[in-house]
C-alpha cells in the first residue's frame, strides 16, 4: 500500500469532474442493478460499483490523443473517457440508439472517436490491442499513450503477459493497470496469482510497478500520472496495481456465495466517493453543497438515460446484415 | 504482356510500393527483418522465406521484428489499424493461428459489427500455407476454411505471381481485416507481372482455362495441379475448364455457378481437409444454385482427413495430384444415372 | 545442298513483341495448290489470332509445323515447291526447320526491339521500333491500345521504313498521367518521342484518338510532319461509337469487357482470351481508369471535334493527309 503521499493540487475543476465522474459511475452501475433485476436487461452485465476511483484517477490524466482498452466489467471506463452515458444505456437495453446501435451490448461498449476501444468479452482481449494504438501513437508521433484495463483474472492470461513485454521490447508509450478487486469470477486472486502480488510481475519485464490503494482516487490519479508523463517522455511502459473490491458480483445474478462480508465493510469505510468527499471537504476545497448539487444532476442524468433508453426503438431485421465489413 | 518475376518477388513489390504509396503502412512480424539485437546483419533474414528483405532499409522505422508473442502482436497489429494505421502482420505460418486466433475472429472480425459500423480495421495478416515441403503436421496445413467461416474476415489464396501482387496490393488498400495466404511451394513460381501497381477486386475468381466438358474448381496451388490434369486429358478430347477462386471470402458465386451451367459436370479439387471445407462449401452451393445443370453428382479431390505426415512417401500422397483430378473427372464424365 | 525453288513459309510478325505464334489450325494439307493470297493456316499469338495467307502460287509440300504448336517468328511453318523438288531435298529443310522450331524462342536480345524511355513534360514516354533504313514512320495507337496494337501493319513498314510506335500516356507503359486529357497534351508526348528518335521529319500513322492526336501534333509543328494517314480517326464527326468507349472505359470485369472488344475488330473471333485478359491488366492498372475517364471527355466533347477540322492557320504548308474510313475497323484488312 502507498503512504500518504504529497498529492499534486487539483483544481476545483478537476476536483468537481472527478467527483461528478466517480458519482456518475456509481449512479450508473447502481442503476443498473436495480433495473436488471425487472429482467428487462439482456444478457449478461459486469457491474463496476466499488471501483470508481480507479477508472477515474487514471482516465483524468489522459485527453483526447489517448486510447484505452477495458473489460467485460467496462461501464466505468467507458464513463470515465467520456463514451456519452445515455447512449451507454441504450446500449445496455439493446436499442438502435445505442453506442454500438444495439449491436454490441453491455460487453462491447466502444466509442473510437473518443479513443475507447470497447469493452472486451474476452478476458485479456484487451493489452495486445493498446500495444498497437501505442505504437500507432509512437510512430505518428502524437504523444498519445495507451491505457489496458485488466482484472486479477486477465492478468494471468497469457496475451497480458505478452503484450506487457512486447511493450517493453518495442519501448511503447503503454501502461498496463491490474485492477485487481479480489476475485476473478469465484476464484480469489490470491489463489489465482501465484507471486505476492501483480505489480511484483513488471521488474520481470523490465517495466516500473506499483500497488495503489484503488480506493483512494489521488493516490491513483497520482499513480496513474507519473506512469503517464513518463511514456509521454518516451519512458516507456508502467505497470499499476489497484487494491480493492466489487461491491456486485462478478455479474448480475451472481449470489457470490464465495465471499465473505467484504462488501459491507468497504461501502462503509473504504468507499471512494466517502472518503473523496471527506478529504475535499476537509480542507475546503470543496463544500458539501457542491457535491450534493453534482450528485442532483447526476441523479437526474441517469433518470433520463434510463427513461430514453426504455423508450427507444429496437433494431429491425435490416440491422441484423449491416456493417459486417465496410465493403464485401 | 510484361516482365517475369516469382510469386515471392510479386508479393515483396506490392509490399514496397504500397509502403512507397501510402505511410501508414507497416510490416511487422518475427524475422521479417530478422537480426533485431543481433550482432550481425541487421536486414539478415526478410521474412523467413525472404519476402520481406529490403523493406527494412528502404523504410526506417516501418519494419518491425517482434518476439514469438503471436498474440501481442497480431493483437497490436489489428489495434493499431484501429487507430489509423495500415498494419500488414505476419503470421509465420496459418498453423500457429492457434496461438492468436480470438484476436483474429473475436476482435478483428468483431469490431465493426459489434461496434455498430464505427470501426474500421484496415489489417492484413500475410500468412503461410500448405504441404509439400516435408514441414510436416505442424508447418503444413491449409487453414483457410476456418477463416472463411468467420463473418468480418476477408480471406485470400492467390495461385500466380500476377494475382499475388494485384491482390496484396488490395489487401493493404481494403479497409477490411484481410487474411493473405501464401503457399509456400509456389514461392519460386515465375510469371508475367506488370511493373506498374495495381489492384485486383476480390470476389473475383479467374477462369484460368475455358473448357466445355467439366468445371474444375480450385484455388491456390492446386490451380497448377488441375492445370496438369486438364493438359493430360485434352489429347482425348476432354476440355477442362478451370475456375480459380482467388478469394474465398468474399466468394465469385456466380463466375462457379455460370461455368457449371455451361459444363453441368463439377469437380473441386481443394488442398484442404475435406470435412467443412472449400470442397463442402463449393458442392453444397453447386447443389443448392444450379441442381438443374447437373448431369453427375460433384467430385471432391482434396487430402485426406488425417494431419500431413512427415515422410515424403506419404505427403506426396497426401497432396492432391494431377492423376487424382484425372480421375475424378473422368468419374463425372462417365457418370451415368 | 538445298534447292533454291523450295519456298518457306515462315511465321510472321504481328506486332512489335510477338514472339511465338501458335498454328490452330491448316486449311492446306500437304499436295495442295495454293495462289498467292489465299488462306492458308490460323494462326494465334498472346495478342491476336488471325490466318496466315500464302506469299506464293504453288504447291504446298510439307507441313513443317503442326497444330498446337509454338513457332517462332519466322521460323517455317510451312514448304512451297513445284512438284520435281525431291523428297530428300524437302526432308532436309523440313529437318532444318524443325530445329528451330524445337530450339524455341530465341534469348531476349536476339531480334526484339529495343524499348526506349523518353522524358516528355515530365511524363516517361515508352516507346520501340524496327527497321534498318528509310523515312521515320510513327503509329500513333488509340483509346485504350497501345504501341503493340499494330499488329498486322508492323512487320511490312518495317521493310521500307523505319517504324515506331508509342505508348500515349494514359497507355501501355507509359505514364499514366494525362493532365487534362486534351489532345494537346498527347500531341505533345508524340512530338518529344519524334526529338527522343531524333527526327526531324516523319509520318504519322493515327488511328481512332490517335488519328485527332496526330493532326493535334501537326496542327502544332507542320514542317516536322511528312505526312498524315488517318485510320478510322476521331474528331472528324459526330459519329463517335460512344457507346463502344464507353463501356471499354466503364467496365471493370472480364464480363463486362468482352462484348466491347468485339466492336474493336472486323472479325469478333480475333479477339482472344489472352487479349480480353491484357486488356482488363492494362484497364488495372493504377490511374488508368481516371486516365481513359478523362480522354474520354475529350473524345466524347464536340467542340474537340469542331476544333480539329477548323482549318490550319494561314501561311503553314499543308501536309499531305490521307483518311481511311471504319467501314470495317482495322484488321488483316490493312
Amino acid at each position: 500500500m502507498t503512504d500518504t503521499m504529497e498529492r499534486r493540487s487539483l483544481t476545483r475543476d478537476q476536483l468537481l469532474g472527478a467527483y461528478r465522474m466517480m458519482r456518475t459511475i456509481r449512479e450508473f452501475e447502481e442503476r443498473v442493478h436495480r433495473e436488471f433485476a425487472t429482467g428487462e436487461i439482456p444478457g449478461f452485465v459486469h457491474l463496476y460499483a466499488g471501483e470508481e476511483a480507479s477508472a477515474v484517477g487514471v482516465c483524468s490524466n489522459l485527453d483526447e490523443r489517448d486510447t484505452i482498452a477495458s473489460t467485460h466489467r467496462g461501464h466505468g471506463h467507458c464513463i470515465a473517457k467520456g463514451v456519452d452515458v445515455g447512449e451507454m444505456m441504450a446500449e445496455i437495453y439493446g436499442r438502435t440508439t445505442g453506442s454500438c446501435h444495439g449491436k454490441g451490448g453491455s460487453m462491447h461498449i466502444a466509442d473510437l472517436s473518443k479513443g475507447m476501444l470497447g469493452a472486451n468479452g474476452i478476458v485479456g482481449g484487451g493489452p495486445p490491442l493498446i500495444c498497437g494504438t501505442a505504437l500507432a501513437a509512437k510512430i505518428k508521433s502524437t504523444g498519445g499513450v495507451g491505457v489496458a484495463f485488466f482484472g486479477d483474472g486477465g492478468s494471468n492470461q497469457g496475451t497480458t503477459l505478452e503484450s506487457m513485454n512486447l511493450a517493453c521490447v518495442w519501448n511503447l508509450p503503454a501502461i498496463f493497470v491490474a485492477e485487481n478487486n479480489g476475485y476473478a469470477e469465484a476464484t480469489a486472486s490470491t489463489w489465482s496469482v501465484a507471486a505476492d502480488s501483480i505489480a511484483d510481475r513488471a521488474a520481470a519485464f523490465g517495466m516500473p510497478g506499483v500497488l495503489v490503494d484503488g480506493f483512494d482516487f489521488f493516490a491513483v490519479h497520482e499513480a496513474a500520472g507519473e506512469a503517464i508523463a513518463r511514456a509521454r517522455d518516451g519512458g516507456g511502459p508502467s505497470l499499476i496495481e489497484m487494491k480493492f473490491t466489487r461491491y456486485f458480483g462478478h455479474f448480475e445474478g451472481d449470489q457470490q456465495t464465495y465471499r465473505a462480508d467484504e462488501v459491507a465493510r468497504a461501502r462503509a469505510e473504504l468507499d471512494c466517493l466517502k472518503r473523496f468527499a471527506a478529504r475535499v471537504t476537509e480542507t475546503g476545497e470543496l463544500a458539501q453543497s457542491d457535491l450534493d448539487a453534482v450528485d442532483a444532476e447526476v441523479g437526474a442524468l441517469i433518470d433520463q438515460a434510463v427513461d430514453s433508453a426504455q423508450a427507444a426503438p429496437l433494431p429491425t431485421e435490416a440491422d441484423l446484415l449491416t456493417d459486417v465489413y465496410v465493403r464485401y | 504482356m510484361a516482365r517475369t518475376i516469382t510469386y515471392r518477388e510479386a508479393l515483396g513489390e506490392a509490399l514496397a510500393q504500397e509502403m512507397e504509396r501510402d505511410d501508414s503502412v507497416i510490416v511487422m512480424g518475427e524475422d521479417t527483418a530478422g537480426g533485431a539485437g543481433s550482432p550481425g546483419e541487421d536486414d539478415a533474414w526478410g521474412g523467413v522465406l525472404g519476402v520481406t528483405k529490403g523493406l527494412f532499409h528502404r523504410f526506417p522505422g516501418r519494419v518491425l521484428d517482434t518476439p514469438i508473442s503471436e498474440s501481442a502482436f497480431i493483437g497490436a497489429a489489428i489495434g493499431a489499424a484501429t487507430a489509423g494505421m495500415r498494419p500488414v502482420a505476419e503470421l509465420m505460418f496459418v498453423d500457429f493461428m492457434g496461438v492468436c486466433f480470438d484476436q483474429i475472429y473475436n476482435q478483428a472480425a468483431k469490431f465493426r459489427y459489434m461496434f455498430g459500423g464505427k470501426a474500421v480495421t484496415p489489417v492484413v495478416i500475410r500468412t503461410m500455407y500448405g504441404a509439400g515441403l516435408r514441414a510436416a503436421a505442424q508447418h503444413s496445413q491449409c487453414l483457410y476454411p476456418l477463416f472463411t467461416h468467420i463473418p468480418g474476415l476477408k480471406v485470400v489464396v492467390p495461385a500466380t505471381p500476377y494475382d499475388a501482387k494485384g491482390l496484396l496490393t488490395q489487401a493493404i488498400r481494403d479497409n477490411d481485416p484481410v487474411i493473405f495466404f501464401e503457399h509456400k511451394a509456389l514461392y519460386d513460381l515465375a510469371g508475367p507481372v506488370p511493373e506498374e501497381s495495381y489492384a485486383l477486386p476480390f470476389g473475383e475468381a479467374n477462369v484460368v482455362r475455358e473448357g466445355g466438358d467439366v468445371t474444375i474448381v480450385t484455388l491456390g496451388r492446386m490451380v497448377h495441379i488441375a492445370l496438369e490434369a486438364a493438359e493430360q486429358l485434352a489429347p482425348s478430347g476432354v476440355q477442362c475448364e478451370i475456375v480459380d477462386l482467388r478469394t474465398t471470402s468474399p466468394l465469385d458465386e456466380d463466375t462457379v455457378l455460370e461455368s457449371v451451367e455451361g459444363t453441368g459436370r463439377v469437380v473441386v479439387v481443394d488442398e484442404a481437409h475435406p470435412r467443412c471445407s472449400m470442397a463442402t462449401d463449393i458442392s453444397a452451393l453447386v447443389a443448392r444454385k444450379a441442381f438443374g445443370a447437373l448431369r453427375a453428382p460433384v467430385e471432391m479431390v482434396t487430402a485426406p482427413h488425417t494431419p500431413v505426415p512427415f515422410s515424403g512417401a506419404l505427403e506426396d500422397r497426401y497432396i492432391p495430384d494431377a492423376q487424382a483430378v484425372v480421375n475424378a473427372v473422368k468419374t463425372v464424365t462417365g457418370w451415368t444415372r | 545442298m538445298t534447292d533454291e525453288r523450295i519456298v518457306a513459309v515462315a511465321m510472321p510478325k504481328w506486332g512489335l513483341s510477338m514472339q511465338l505464334g501458335k498454328i490452330t489450325g491448316w486449311m492446306v494439307a500437304e499436295g495442295d495448290d495454293v495462289g498467292a493470297g489465299d488462306e492458308i493456316a490460323d494462326i494465334e499469338t498472346d495478342k491476336i489470332a488471325g490466318t496466315l495467307e500464302s506469299p506464293q502460287a504453288g504447291t504446298v509440300r510439307r507441313l513443317v509445323a503442326q497444330v498446337g504448336e509454338d513457332v517462332p517468328v519466322s521460323g517455317t511453318i510451312a514448304l512451297i515447291a513445284p512438284a520435281d523438288v525431291s523428297d530428300d531435298a524437302l526432308d532436309a529443310a523440313v529437318a532444318q526447320a524443325r530445329a528451330v522450331i524445337d530450339a524455341g524462342v530465341p534469348d531476349e536480345a536476339a531480334g526484339q526491339p529495343v524499348v526506349e524511355t523518353a522524358e516528355v513534360g515530365g511524363r516517361k514516354i515508352r516507346y520501340a521500333g524496327s527497321g534498318q533504313q528509310g523515312d521515320v514512320v510513327l503509329l500513333v495507337h488509340g483509346f485504350g491500345g497501345d504501341r503493340n496494337s499494330w499488329l498486322f501493319l508492323q512487320e511490312p513498314l518495317a521493310a521500307r521504313y523505319r517504324v515506331y510506335a508509342l505508348d500515349l500516356p494514359g497507355h501501355g507503359t507509359s505514364a499514366k498521367d494525362v493532365g487534362d486529357g486534351s489532345t494537346g497534351v498527347l500531341a505533345g508526348a508524340v512530338l518529344g518521342v519524334l526529338d527522343a528518335i531524333g527526327a526531324p521529319r516523319a509520318h504519322l500513322v493515327g488511328h481512332s484518338l490517335g488519328g485527332a492526336v496526330a493532326v493535334a501534333a501537326t496542327a502544332r509543328d507542320p514542317a516536322r510532319i511528312a505526312s498524315l494517314t488517318l485510320i478510322a480517326p476521331s474528331g472528324f464527326g459526330p459519329e463517335i461509337n460512344a457507346g463502344y468507349l464507353r463501356g471499354f472505359a466503364d467496365a471493370q470485369t472480364r464480363r463486362e469487357l468482352k462484348p466491347h472488344l468485339g466492336q474493336l475488330f472486323a472479325d469478333e473471333s480475333l479477339v482472344t482470351r489472352q487479349v480480353t485478359d491484357d486488356l482488363l491488366a492494362y484497364k488495372r492498372l493504377d490511374g488508368v481508369d481516371e486516365a481513359l475517364h478523362t480522354l474520354l471527355g475529350t473524345l466524347l466533347d464536340p467542340a474537340v471535334s469542331v476544333r480539329c477540322v477548323s482549318p490550319s492557320p494561314a501561311g503553314s504548308r499543308s501536309v499531305p493527309s490521307r483518311v481511311c474510313s471504319a467501314s470495317s475497323t482495322p484488321s488483316s484488312r490493312l
